[in-house]
């Protein structure tokens, strides 16, 4: 065998290994979370809110935290995407195809997504400082919502960009408005990855912690309340993994399950939605 | 008529959200330098920027040692994904059938998908025990596994995705024409992609290294969990390190009594900002000039 082959070989076999690697690492992730949680996980975890002393071992669950996730998420999702969808209605129907500014907002919604977490949560803290809140479910879901921002518009704008021209076309040509043909074809063509777009969203959203530790606070109680602190998953697993009791720590491992769990459904559901989507589309 | 005039409404309202949208990097920059003026306007840049000693209480606020942190856990996670993220994506791209590549996205994405506090609490109960027991001992070093490695392993698992994604999309952009003529002229696989692909490749592939250290740079909860949060100068990869989003995450609550502790924290967040606004702009360019060549 020539140097050639041999160089062949070589590289291959270092791709597969790499392949295999990153592979490997997701399924040992996977599957560590779940060693360590499955034996850690009750029925009180899921349904009961920290008793006293539950940092220190004592009875209770994270229920606290996962309605106060639910509750942030769903809250800075759809603040997302109220500011969202004009954005990208706008981008794809009002302005022209390449057009300079839509260039030019398309870029910054590239480099809003690279910012880093904890920089919104500054930001979203020195926000809610100016209008005299505090640590408050509002506070979380303003920092978050700017967190998914940029993911979900751009997400959608992917989507609504596939709309074909064609579809616009005929309707102009039937004597609709623009706004007309944007809600009512538009919308409608992209409905369901408009959906998908919004899930991703709050997958992402509800898994952040960086961005609510200043902003949300923490709470041992459910209250729905904008203006009280809420307690949010991350944190809760980041707090019961600083605790020096082993029994809190196991905590944590069930904690991290519920979490991952719901991240796993909702990138399950959102493929899912995306073949539908596929399939109804009108080519 | 009330239709067109409903249009034109739209329209307006429409224009000022994206004006806003294009306007919100400015108000961020402008808000945490504002917050951060005090402690700008109190001590030169160069002593914050360059001073080693942390002790808020007694009005000293150097960054240096997180910094430092930031960088060791970031060029530990670069130099562990970018090889292996790299060669990955030319498997994927350039060697595998059809069907693996579409196999193989789902993963990519779950990966991307999992919360950063669950990378930190995966790496507290494997990396770190396991570069306590195998890893310390073998270079003789009494760590405890809380460490820039253990920062860095994780952190180069979470950055998987991010260069992986953006590698492939520039992989696939290059024209097929080049490969073809690279095996023509006899030319094995490797060597095609060695002299052709990747040198077409090539401001593509930085850009996606870019996005992956950026993304590392700002990443806080992981790190934060398993780098161990000592405010000093690393000197091997077994000694803890703070990175500076740590520093910003765990000094919440007790900020607010210290003069100047706020002002100083934000700036650490300013920061932030202004290093990975400047990698994005620049890769992001990168990365539309080239799909502008391709469309």
């Amino acid at each position: 065998m020539d140097r050639r082959r041999l160089e062949e070989k070589f590289f291959q076999g270092l791709m597969v290994i790499s392949s295999l690697a990153i592979f490997a690492s997701l399924v040992l992730i996977l599957a560590d979370i779940l060693v360590k949680g499955v034996p850690a996980m009750s029925w009180a975890m899921l349904t009961q809110v920290p008793r006293g002393g539950f940092y220190q071992g004592k009875a209770g669950g994270v229920l606290n935290a996962i309605v106060g996730s639910a509750a942030l998420g769903c809250g800075a999702s759809a603040l997302a995407f109220f500011f969202s969808l004009p954005v990208v209605l706008y981008l794809n129907v009002y302005l022209k195809p390449r057009s300079r500014f839509s260039v030019f907002i398309r870029f910054s919604l590239d480099v809003l997504w690279g910012i880093p977490s904890i920089v919104y949560g500054a930001f979203g803290f020195t926000v809610m400082l100016f209008f005299g809140l505090r640590a408050s479910l509002l506070g979380g879901i303003i920092a978050v919502s700017l967190l998914v921002f940029p993911i979900m518009s751009r997400a959608m704008d992917e989507v609504v960009k596939m709309v074909p021209s064609e579809l616009l076309e005929t309707s102009y040509s039937l004597g609709t408005t623009r706004l007309e043909a944007a809600l009512k074809v538009v919308l409608r063509q992209a409905l369901p990855g408009i959906l998908t777009a919004a899930l991703i969203a709050f997958g992402r959203g509800i898994g952040d912690a960086a961005s609510v530790i200043f902003t949300a606070g923490f709470s041992d109680y459910i209250s729905f309340s904008l203006f009280r602190p809420v307690a949010t998953l991350p944190l809760a697993i980041f707090y019961q993994l600083g605790t020096p009791y082993p029994e809190v720590q196991d905590r944590a491992y069930a904690s991290s399950l519920i979490l991952t769990m719901l991240i796993v459904l909702i990138s399950v559901l959102a493929r899912l939605l995306t073949r539908r989507y596929k399939s109804f589309v009108v080519k | 008529m009330s239709r067109l005039l409903k249009d034109k409404a739209a329209e307006k309202s429409m224009m000022a959200l994206t004006a806003c949208v294009g306007l919100l990097l400015f108000l961020m920059v402008a808000a945490l330098l504002y917050k951060s003026w005090p402690i700008l306007a109190s001590k030169p840049l160069a002593d914050l920027v360059l001073g080693r000693s942390w002790s808020p209480l007694r009005g000293c606020f150097g960054f240096l040692p997180f910094i430092m942190g930031t960088l060791w856990v970031t060029g530990v996670s670069i130099i562990i994904a970018v090889p292996v993220c790299l060669l990955a994506s030319i498997f994927l791209s350039e060697y595998s059938p059809a069907w693996l590549k579409d196999l193989a996205r789902p993963p990519i994405d779950l990966l991307a998908g999992i919360p950063s506090v669950v990378y930190g609490v995966w790496g507290v109960i494997v990396v770190v025990p396991f570069i306590k027991n195998h890893v310390g001992p073998l270079f003789k070093s009494s760590t405890t596994g809380y460490c820039v490695l253990a920062g860095g392993v994780v952190l180069a698992i979470m950055i998987f995705p991010v260069i992986i994604h953006i590698s492939l999309e520039v992989l696939a952009a290059v024209k097929f024409e080049v490969r073809e003529v690279s095996l023509a002229l006899g030319a094995t696989r490797w060597q095609t992609v060695k002299h052709a692909v990747l040198r077409k490749a090539l401001p593509g592939i930085i850009a996606a290294v870019m996005l992956g250290l950026s993304r590392a740079f700002g990443e806080t909860m992981a790190v934060l969990m398993v780098t161990g949060n000592v405010a000093r100068l690393p000197r091997s990869v077994l000694e803890p390190a703070y990175a500076l989003p740590a520093l910003i995450a765990n000094n919440y609550g007790e900020m607010l009594s210290i003069p100047l502790y706020d002002s100083a924290l934000l700036l650490a967040s300013l920061i932030l900002l202004l290093v990975t606004l400047v990698f994005n702009i620049i890769s992001q360019g990168i990365l539309a000039r080239l799909e502008r060549r391709v469309a």
